[in-house]
């Protein structure tokens, strides 16, 4: 084919008219973000298939029901019930609905981080210029955010119904803002907790149930620990019982904080306990960061 | 061979079972839970002595309504679900392995772990908290067998309905049981932990749940028990490999 009659090679490479990409290339910064947004759209199934969809869409209307109904009682009764706050705290919301956020973040911190490590699709992210620290703290954003779309979104809810309520607009402002940075500081943790479980294990079922497990039974064991401590006067053995589940840890430092009305029967009293439910938070979040990166370091590409 | 197809479980599909149940974080996570039951017993123990209330709620709150189900949902999926995810259940079913046989046999090590796991931590975190009332830890090491069989049976069933065998478990046990349950009190008619504290109440002489029939607890958990395995045998029998969503 190359050689002619007289042996010289006759090869051409023909220029079929097709075009190379000529446009802007963008640079870290752009891939870091269009891979957030990705996975904060696939933690709510948004671009994945409709199945996908209605679990987290299920959980994040149910999430918002318990706002929308106390927002209507509060907006309709509040001057029969005498009501001049919101009935459920913006700090205890979170505690009353844990099942339902324990459930979100069981179910999607798998299907982001599982599924890369089962189906060797992190071999194709780790040969793009992407750095594999990025790609753990973007996967880790992305759930992070998702999981703070989920708390805040009906506290953000109980908040304008509370304005629309006429109830006084700024305390209602310092509150929520105190309720907003609960609910980061509960996302943050959530996510770092799940995402770890996740990436010790391949299996998508093995890590929704692992999750669960470790938020699950924390929960349990802190409220059963917590009702027993008060009930024989022990308040010191449930304050630091608290701090074994991310709930209550984050309600406590809510409390230490802001001085929000008590969701737990041993809620941190004293300065010295509440610096120690912040540096529990602090060190539970960059830990989990270091243990995900040392994880990550060990994934061949 | 002809005796083996007429046992009701199979050695080596048993055997196989132990070894998935074991295999990687699985059990791990299911030697934790009983240890977290009964260092929990003993704090208990410690902080209030031998106390009626305590012991109760502990023993319910986390061991019959948590550990239990949790036990039973890592114990199942850890038979069935993996080898269906993996298609490797094609060469189990290839066998002349009658598919009966390899439900009842898996469910027999998912019953084993809720044996181990389950039921004899419960008794032994009951004597732990009440040494002086047997009865008691008794009652709740019958009620954790009888409904982890019951879960068992259930989440090996929703195991070859679904591949999402997990979540949709998990999602029965928490908002229908443990969220609705909490707010509704006519899911007690149909929740396996009610069924089963119904037991406890009648073994152990405590006051779980009330105005549930106890002839009905119990019958509804022999018909969840056979029904569901029955079920799972059937759908095996015509299974048909899927590709993921």
């Amino acid at each position: 084919m190359a050689d002619s009659s007289d042996g010289r090679p006759s090869g051409v490479i023909h220029d079929l008219g097709y075009r190379p990409y000529a446009g802007p290339r963008l640079g870290g910064r752009e891939i870091a973000w269009s891979f957030f947004v990705t996975g904060l759209r696939n933690t709510f199934g948004l671009g994945r298939s409709g199945r996908s969809k209605v679990l987290p869409m299920t959980l994040f209307a149910m999430m918002l029901l318990p706002a929308l109904i106390l927002v209507g009682v509060l907006v309709q009764a509040k001057d029969v019930l005498g009501l001049d706050a919101q009935i459920v705290s913006y700090s205890t919301y979170p505690l009353t609905t844990q099942l339902l956020i324990s459930v979100f973040v069981a179910a999607q911190a798998p299907a982001l981080i599982s599924r890369d490590l089962r189906f060797r699709s992190i071999t194709l992210y780790l040969a793009r210029p992407m750095p594999r620290t990025v790609y753990v703290l973007v996967r880790l954003a992305s759930l992070a955010a998702a999981t703070l779309v989920l708390i805040g979104v009906p506290l953000l809810l109980l908040y304008l119904g509370g304005l629309l309520a006429d109830l006084p607009a700024g305390r209602e402002t310092g509150r929520f803002l105190g309720g907003m940075l609960g609910a980061v500081l509960l996302a943050l943790l959530l996510s770092c907790l799940s995402a770890l479980v996740a990436a010790l294990t391949v299996r998508r079922g093995l890590a929704v149930a692992g999750v669960i497990v470790v938020l699950l039974v924390s929960y349990t064991v802190v409220t059963t620990v917590q009702g027993i401590a008060v009930g024989t006067g022990h308040p010191r053995v449930g304050e630091v019982a608290g701090l074994f589940s991310p709930f209550t840890l984050v309600n406590g430092v809510q409390r230490a904080l802001f001085d929000v009305p008590r969701a737990t029967p041993t809620p941190p009293a004293g300065a010295a306990m509440g610096a120690l439910y912040v540096a529990v938070v602090v060190l539970v979040v960059a830990g989990s960061v270091a243990a995900l990166l040392a994880r990550y370091r060990r994934v061949s590409p | 061979m002809s005796t083996s197809s007429r046992a009701p479980v199979h050695p080596t599909v048993v055997r196989l079972g132990v070894r998935s149940v074991f295999g990687r974080w699985r059990g791990v996570l299911l030697f934790a839970l009983p240890v977290v039951l009964l260092a929990l017993a003993v704090l208990v123990r410690v902080l209030v002595g031998q106390d009626r209330l305590a012991a109760q709620s502990t023993l319910y709150g986390l061991g019959l309504v948590v550990i239990t189900p949790l036990v039973a949902l890592l114990a199942t999926s850890g038979l069935l679900a993996p080898e269906i995810d993996d298609g490797s259940i094609a060469y189990l079913l290839a066998t002349p392995v009658p598919r009966w046989q390899i439900v009842t046999s898996k469910l027999v090590v998912a019953l084993g772990c809720v044996v181990a796991f389950a039921a004899v931590p419960m008794l032994v975190a009951g004597l732990v908290l009440r040494s002086d009332d047997p009865t008691l830890a008794l009652g709740f090491g019958l009620g954790a067998l009888a409904g982890g069989a019951a879960y068992c049976a259930v989440f090996a069933w929703l195991s070859v309905l679904t591949r999402h065998a997990i979540v949709v478990g998990l999602i029965y046990l928490l908002i229908w049981e443990g969220l609705l349950g909490g707010l509704l009190a006519g899911i007690r008619w149909l929740s396996i932990s009610r069924w089963s504290a119904e037991l406890v109440d009648r073994v152990g002489g405590v006051f779980l749940v009330d105005d549930l029939p106890a002839a009905y607890a119990v019958v509804a958990l022999v018909v969840v028990i056979v029904l569901a395995t029955w079920r799972t045998g059937v759908r095996l029998r015509a299974f048909n490999l899927t590709g993921d969503e």
